[in-house]
Parts: structure tokens; sequence; C-alpha cells
């Protein structure tokens, strides 16, 4: 297998007389979980959409596979997973029976290396609804329809999973449960993802690698810890000295903490430094561009 | 691309979709609903008599309401099923999935065309045990057989077609208007010879008016062919006008099909639904 599970190289897409990229480049290696991160309209659901094979593009070359996803055909179809942002597809349909059925499409395209399908129980059991194995898909609550949506863009076994806004309306339980999801997916079945959020502490989490769109561009590429370090070296230390608490910002926080050590030895309690997280990072990076 | 396993997949996705009709309530209920208005219409038709023969106006309108089956549940039906797919995103599960779309359109046409021939059989029983002159000879099962074939042929593309153009469910309705009308000048619940002539010329250049004159022929005596126009059951024509619009339907169903799937995606499915949830309810 490729060392590379997708490349894009100059991808422009226009609708009418507006650009909504304007010539992007990104590498996403075997294996990597990719984070796309940016504000609504940067052109996020563009290019998972020219990535899955689902729109068309006006420029650019786009490998995906190995494959463009302008021609790729069913074999290159049945090595991705797609999860799109709402689901309600099926809806009179029993979770095991739809889980059954779609996993029979793959059967034929197993490999030694990627068996397929996913036996629908052991599937139902990953995502935790067994107990509803044999309910009407209409009836699920949402984060069980989002459960379902995320195993049957598994049940073919993918090389390359996306997720559109995987965890959109969960509740914080849902949200961490999905997470382990993920994380046993990857580590599991060596699957490469690229996922979009909104979450930065969820992109945070996940995410191996971090690229930020904006206005139709990549603004940022790197792992979370890597942008924070490029974007900021300030950080914040907080403590106390007497039951009274304080804060300062300083680029140098060592120096700043070995400064406040030598003073006060100690007596210093409760010693918090806390350097910007995604977030920060995220929201400096596209106030600067907009700037 | 694997026929022989796309095929199996797409009659297996027909056999659970057959099945959800008659186990999911909503769905049975609106058939139940659909075939319950048929059959009290054509009781209360059982009684007049067809003009210019002592003939009971229920029994010659009941095949032609088998006629029309083809076009209400077969087309119509399958346009629905097709709006609903699209708009819901089962259409674009399929295409996600791979051999997906082949399967999904064989299912479709498993699942409308078990209906359609359902509804057939249960209306031969009902005409055969409460329609007096309606008859079943070995010669009228022949013809059945074929027209019905045909009948399937010239009308499920043309669903598949009118369910790919529509841009929402919500234009269904406005669909089954032209239908109704086409229905009312195809001599379906009156004899088409009671009509004016340019009203019979454009009723007779549409499927529907040789569906019902089809079935017509396969479960009535064959004296009552005298009120039909020509005096005939005119069936090499009915054969002939079905094949036309068999091999049209047939020649452009799937180009059309795979343009509008070819521009399904997620952005457009979640727009279709941003524009249906905006849509003030009363």
């Amino acid at each position: 297998m490729s060392d590379v599970a997708a490349e894009v190289r100059g991808l422009r897409m226009r609708y009418g007389t507006t650009d909504v990229l304007h010539g992007i480049d990104f590498q996403i290696r075997t294996g990597e979980v990719v984070a796309l991160l940016g504000p609504n309209g940067a052109g996020k659901t563009t290019t998972i959409e020219i990535l899955e094979g689902f729109r068309g593009r006006s420029a650019g070359e786009v490998t995906v596979l190995g494959t463009d996803p302008a021609h790729g055909g069913e074999q290159w179809r049945a090595r991705l997973g797609v999860v799109l942002q709402t689901w309600r597809d099926h809806a009179k349909w029993r979770v095991r029976e739809l889980l059954q059925h779609l996993g029979r499409y793959y059967a034929r395209y197993g490999t030694p290396e990627f068996p397929r399908p996913w036996q629908a129980d052991e599937l139902i059991e990953l995502v935790g609804l067994t107990a509803q194995a044999n309910r009407r898909i209409v009836t699920l609550s949402g984060g069980q329809r989002r459960r379902l949506d995320v195993a049957i863009g598994i049940v073919g076994r993918p090389e390359l999973l996306f997720l559109d806004e995987p965890t959109a309306g969960f509740d914080p339980a849902a949200r961490r449960e999905f997470h382990d999801l993920v994380h046993r997916l990857t580590d599991q079945e060596r699957a490469t993802v690229l996922l979009t959020t909104h979450d930065l502490a969820e992109a945070e989490k996940l995410a191996d690698r971090v690229l930020v769109l904006a206005g139709g561009r990549i603004i940022a590429d790197g792992s979370p810890d890597e942008l924070a370090l490029r974007m900021s070296a300030q950080a914040e230390v907080r403590w106390t000295v007497d039951g009274q608490r304080f804060v300062h910002p300083t680029d140098e926080a060592t120096a700043f903490t070995r400064k406040l050590f030598a003073q006060y030895g100690g007596a210093v309690e409760d010693l918090e430094v806390r350097r910007a997280n995604l977030e920060d990072t995220y929201m400096a990076l596209v106030r600067e561009y907009e700037q | 691309m694997n026929w022989p396993t796309t095929a199996r997949l797409g009659l297996a996705r027909g056999g659970i979709e057959l099945r959800q009709t008659w186990t999911y309530w909503p769905d049975l209920l609106q058939f139940v609903t659909f075939s319950g208005i048929q059959i009290v219409v054509l009781f209360l038709l059982r009684g007049h008599h067809v003009p210019g023969a002592s003939f009971s106006l229920g029994s010659v309108a009941l095949p032609s309401v088998i006629g029309m089956s083809f076009v209400f549940s077969g087309a119509l039906g399958v346009t629905a099923l097709l709006c609903a797919d699209r708009e819901d995103g089962t259409l674009l599960r399929a295409k996600a999935t791979p051999g997906g779309m082949d399967a999904y359109v064989i299912g479709k046409i498993t699942n409308t065309s078990a209906i359609v021939l359902i509804g057939l059989v249960g209306s031969v029983v009902l005409g055969l045990v409460a329609f007096p002159g309606v008859v079943l000879t070995p010669a009228g099962a022949g013809t059945l057989t074929w027209v019905a074939v045909l009948g399937l042929l010239a009308t499920i593309p043309f669903g598949i077609i009118i369910g790919s153009v529509i841009p929402s469910p919500r234009f269904l309705a406005l669909v089954m208007l032209p239908f109704g009308g086409l229905a009312a000048i195809s001599g379906i619940f009156y004899p088409i010879t009671h009509i004016p002539g340019w009203l019979q010329g454009l009723g007779q250049v549409f499927p529907l008016y040789w569906l019902g004159l089809g079935m017509r022929a396969a479960l009535l005596p064959s004296h009552l062919a005298s009120v039909e126009l020509d005096g005939s059951w005119r069936l090499p024509l009915v054969f002939g006008v079905l094949a036309l619009w068999s091999v049209a339907g047939l020649a452009a169903a799937p180009a059309v099909l795979r343009r509008m799937a070819r521009r399904e995606s997620g952005s457009r499915v979640a727009a279709r639904r941003e524009r249906a949830m905006l849509r003030p309810t009363t």
C-alpha cells in the first residue's frame, strides 16, 4: 500500500463567477487522522465532496487512493467510507438488516489485508447499538442514528474514511464514545481519516494533523502542537501566594517561573502554566487571515 | 460490473422494501386507502350500464382500473419512491456504495413491479368473484400476461425519468394533476367513445388508454369489443403502442437517471432538507 492516501495539488473550485477554492495543496499520509478546520463557507464540504468523488472540480490535481476521484470506479469506491453531515436515509429499515445488506456490496472487494465486509453484529456491538439492532432506524435517537452512520461508513472496512462534522449535535458522553470509536478504528483498523469539525477540542484530541481552510485557501498545516507553537509563544502563568491568586501572561514561561520561585520559594502554590490551545491558535489564525 | 451479484443484491433490496410496504403501517394504510377508494368506486359503478349495451359499467371499469394501476402505482409509484429517496439521502447512500446505484434501481423496479402485480392479482380475483361478466379464459390469461409485462416496461422507466427530473417531493402533487386529466380522457371510468373526437385522439397517444383496453380485452367477453373504438380490441395496436413507449422509456431512463445521480451530493441533500424545513407548516 502506498504511503500517501490522498494528494491535492492546485485544487480550484468555481461556482459561476465565485471562487470557492483558490488552489489548495495538501497531502494525507496513510494511517493519518487529518482534521480540516475552518469557518462556515470556507470550502470544507466542497473539498471533502471532491475527494469523495461526489463533486467535480474546476482545476487542479486530486488523487485519492491512487485514483482521480472524478474517474473512480466501483473498485475504488469500495475502499472508501463516507459519513456525511446529515443522513436520514433508509428510515424504514432495521439496523441489522441495513448493515447486513450494505455489507454484501463489499464482499467481492475483500482482500487478505482488508477482509470485507465487517460482520454486522460485530459492528453493531462496536458502535454500541446491540440493544437497537432490530429497531427501525426512524426510531433511533440522534446520537444512535449518528453511530449507525459511522457503522455504515465503515461496514466495508474502508482504507480511507471521510467524516463530515461527525459529532454535531452530540451530548458530551456520546462525543466521548465517538472519539473512543475513532481511536479504535485508527489503531486497530489502520484506517486513514479525514474529518471536518467545528469542535476544536475534538480536532486536538483526534487529529495527528490539522489543516485550516479559510476563504478557499489553506492558511495552516501542521500538528495541533506545532500550530500552537507557531502562532503564539505566549503562555499564561497562574499561581497563588498566601491565598491570593495571580495571573501573568508571558513570552518566557520557563524564565518567569524560575524567577517566581527565586522570589517566593515554597510559598508559591497552585502553579499552572497554560500554553495556547488549538482554539486560541485557530482564532488567532483566522483573525490574522481576515485582516 | 458483476451483473449476477448486482442483480441478486437488487432483488434482495426490492424484497426487503416490499416487505416493509406490508409491515410499516403508514405505507400499509396508504395502500389500503388507495385500493379501498377504487373498490368503492367500482361497486358504485356496478349498478350502471355501459351506454349502448346491457352490461355493468362496474365490470367494464374493473379491468380498466387494473390498466390504470400500471400508471398510478407503477410509474407514479416509482416516481414517489425516487423523490423520497433523493430527499432523505437513500439514493446518495446507494451512490456511496460500490455497485449501489445499479442494485438500487433494480430494487425499485422489483418492488414497484411486485406491488403492481399483487394489485393485479387481487383485482382479478375481486372481479371474478364480485363483478358479473368478468371472465378469465386461457386466451385471456395469455393476453393479461403480455399486456402486464409490456405495461411495466412502458410505465416504470417513465416513472424513473419523472422522479429524476422533479426537484423535490413537493412537486409530486403538480405531477399528479396532468395524470388525473389523462385518466379522464383514457376511457378508464367512462368509455372513450363518449368524449369529443380530439380528446379521443389525445388519449390514444398515451399508454394509459391502451393498458385499459388490453386489460378489458383480457378480462371481458369478446362481444363487448363492439362498444370500443373501431368495434374491436385492436390488440396489435395495444402491443405496438405499448412497445413504442417501452423502447422510448428504456432508451431514455438510464441516461436521465445517471445524470441526476451524478449531481447528488451531501450538500445537495442538506440544501433540499433545509428548504423543506424552512417551508411554513400549516
